[in-house]
């Protein structure tokens, strides 16, 4: 073999439609086959983590919206514990079942902008993406009956919530939560017995479920390997002890696979919103300002809290000294750490697989640069 | 790899293409011909024959009438309600804005023997251009002074036009979003159609009874 054939190098990105965001590959190709990934980040970086530390406690929770902008609610969720962890601040009861029902109802609209864009990458244009992204609209809706915005809440506030749900909330919930199981039966029918879905998920992307844990990944990632990690049952953050809800498990841990947690996850979201619903009571929603007042000077220490997000292990910390904004503050960001276990998957696949497994990882660039 | 996944598939698309459209038509809607008819007042037999151009154009989905978005009460829209007559030039709300773009300039004003001192407003500029809209400035007004807006077309070309000063704010149309403001809650408003022209109808907290003013003010010092 005298002649040697060579590997084409390509960029992939920043701006391509497919890499949900700001974010650049440079992947090396023999042929069909992926020989090498480098990924390249930090576009979209606007320096969060620096500038919370000029902005008061409560100001920081407007920052926090922007960093995983599919999943604010949870965001603001997790920013809040570790507020109230650091200054010990107990919160009001109706208050955290509203940030509880909030944030499950963020977990299903993430995840089926999720679903959507992964069935887009698999070429599926247009068709499962519009279901989902209507059914989105709904649970947008009730964040603007709720806080006024759709997309950057800012709903959450030391100690519970900012206002309580207005009365036309609950009946327009109860009313989404049919039309959510509905479409999701729908996605499932359409999607999960597909053929052409079978034949380009299942198999592709095989992580074993050792190096996920070396990895740190967390989130339907890794519950798509069968690791049973769920921070909503294996530390149950506010009142999480007080519903049930199944562990959504599967073994397979291809493409395939974190599509089907995902979606049943989605189920298991409006169990919980259900029994929050129920259990429910009436009450004020956050500590009155005698207790708490607007500018929170937490004593000197560090607090660390992480909640089970979108993606994985949202964890936010904390330093204070004393002051009336956070000395430091450090993101664990699901997306980030998922990101990076990306060669991995690539390597030995197929160019056509590349962006259903990039899709399969659910990303949010606004998180991973922050 | 044949089954029966395909055909189902098939069966639920079909059902979604004959549902009805969820899409909202902003910033005008279609009326079709049936529509234009009710608009001019007439009945559609007799709008198709005294004008048949109009009628054609409705019928190809010309004709168009302005709409309204749907949205809730406590909508953040991109513009602020402000009573002057309210505010004391605390500057609360400058001081608890994440990115300090409300600039507040206070004199001091009369003294009066009963209320004791004042301050008057000489400037408040908000540079709705930076803005982000989060509420924070409203929620911190001790006041009910200062509230969110529920109009967002508020597009200008030159980011000066942004700066809003304390008299544009004043003569603005007064559509309040009951954001942080419960009391706007209880009667539904419709940002579209009413429009508070005097501030006593935008509600304050309730008049504190002459115990609690003894207490805070008697008792207490
Ligand atoms: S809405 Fe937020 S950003 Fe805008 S002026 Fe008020 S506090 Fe500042
Ligand atoms: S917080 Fe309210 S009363 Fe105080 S200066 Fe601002 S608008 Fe005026």
């Amino acid at each position: 073999m005298a002649i040697k054939t060579q590997p084409v190098t390509v960029n992939l990105g920043p701006q391509h439609p497919s890499t949900h965001g700001v974010f650049r590959m440079r992947v090396m190709f023999d042929g069909e086959e992926i020989v090498d990934v480098e990924p390249v980040f930090g576009y979209l970086h606007r320096g969060s983590e620096k500038l919370a530390e000029e902005r008061t406690y409560t100001q920081v929770v407007t920052l926090t919206d922007r960093m995983d902008y599919v999943s604010s609610m949870l965001n603001n969720h997790a920013y809040m514990l570790a507020v109230e962890k650091l200054a010990g601040i107990e919160p009001s009861p109706r208050g955290v079942w509203l940030r509880m029902i909030a944030s499950e109802l963020q977990r299903i609209a993430s995840h089926l902008v999720a679903t959507g864009f992964l069935l887009q990458d698999l070429g599926a244009l247009g068709t499962p993406l519009i279901y989902a992204m209507r059914e989105r609209e709904n649970i947008l809706d009730l964040f603007e009956m709720l806080c006024g915005a759709r997309i950057t809440n800012s709903y959450l506030r030391p100690g519970g919530v900012f206002m309580d749900a207005p009365d036309e909330f609950w009946p327009a919930l109860k009313r989404s939560l049919v039309d959510i199981l509905n479409t999701i039966d729908e996605l499932e029918t359409y999607l999960s017995g597909n053929e052409i879905v079978f034949s380009r998920t299942k198999g592709t992307a095989v992580l074993p479920p050792e190096l996920l844990i070396n990895a740190s990944i967390t989130g339907p990632m890794l519950r798509a390997s069968g690791v049973d990690w769920d921070l909503r049952h294996r530390n149950p953050y506010d009142y999480y002890d007080k519903v049930q809800f199944n562990r959504i498990l599967h073994t397979a841990s291809d493409n395939y696979a974190r599509y089907w947690v995902r979606v049943q996850e989605m189920r298991e979201s409006l169990k919980i919103i259900h029994q929050c619903v129920e259990q429910i009571e009436p009450g004020p929603v956050r500590p009155s300002f005698d207790e708490i007042p607007r500018l929170i000077r937490p004593p000197v220490g560090d607090a660390y809290v992480a909640i089970e997000g979108s993606k994985g292990e949202l964890g936010f910390y904390l330093v204070s000294d004393g002051g009336i904004s956070p000395y430091r503050m450090h993101v664990r960001a699901s997306s980030l750490i998922n990101l990076t276990l990306l060669r991995d998957m690539l390597i030995g696949g197929l160019f056509g697989d590349l962006f259903v497994t990039f899709g399969s990882v659910d990303l949010n660039m606004g998180e991973v640069d922050r | 790899m044949i089954g029966l996944g395909l055909p189902r598939g098939f069966v639920v698309t079909l059902k979604n293409f004959i549902r009805p459209a969820v899409t909202e038509q902003y910033p005008d809607r279609r009326i079709g011909l049936f529509g234009a008819a009710k608009e001019a007042g007439m009945n559609p037999v007799r709008f198709l024959f005294s004008r048949p151009k109009e009628s054609f154009k409705a019928f190809v989905g010309l004709a168009t009438v302005p709409v309204a978005v749907k949205q809730s009460a406590r909508f953040r829209g991109n513009e602020f309600v402000f009573f002057e007559d309210r505010c004391t030039a605390c500057a609360s709300c400058a001081k608890y804005c994440p990115l300090g773009i409300i600039e507040i300039v206070s004199v001091p004003g009369k003294i009066d023997a009963q209320e004791g001192e004042s301050y008057k407003l000489e400037v408040f500029d908000i540079d709705i251009g930076r803005c982000m809209f989060c509420g924070l400035c409203v929620e911190a007004c001790p006041y009910d002074a200062l509230h969110m807006g529920t109009q967002f077309e508020r597009s200008k070309y030159v980011r000066d036009s942004l700066v809003i000063t304390k008299e544009e704010l004043g003569a603005a149309l007064k559509r309040p979003s009951s954001f942080y403001r419960p009391q706007f809650e209880e009667k539904t408003f419709d940002p579209f159609l009413e429009v508070i022209e005097d501030f006593h109808d935008a509600g304050r907290h309730e008049r504190p009874s002459a115990d609690e003013l003894k207490r805070k003010w008697v008792d207490e010092r």
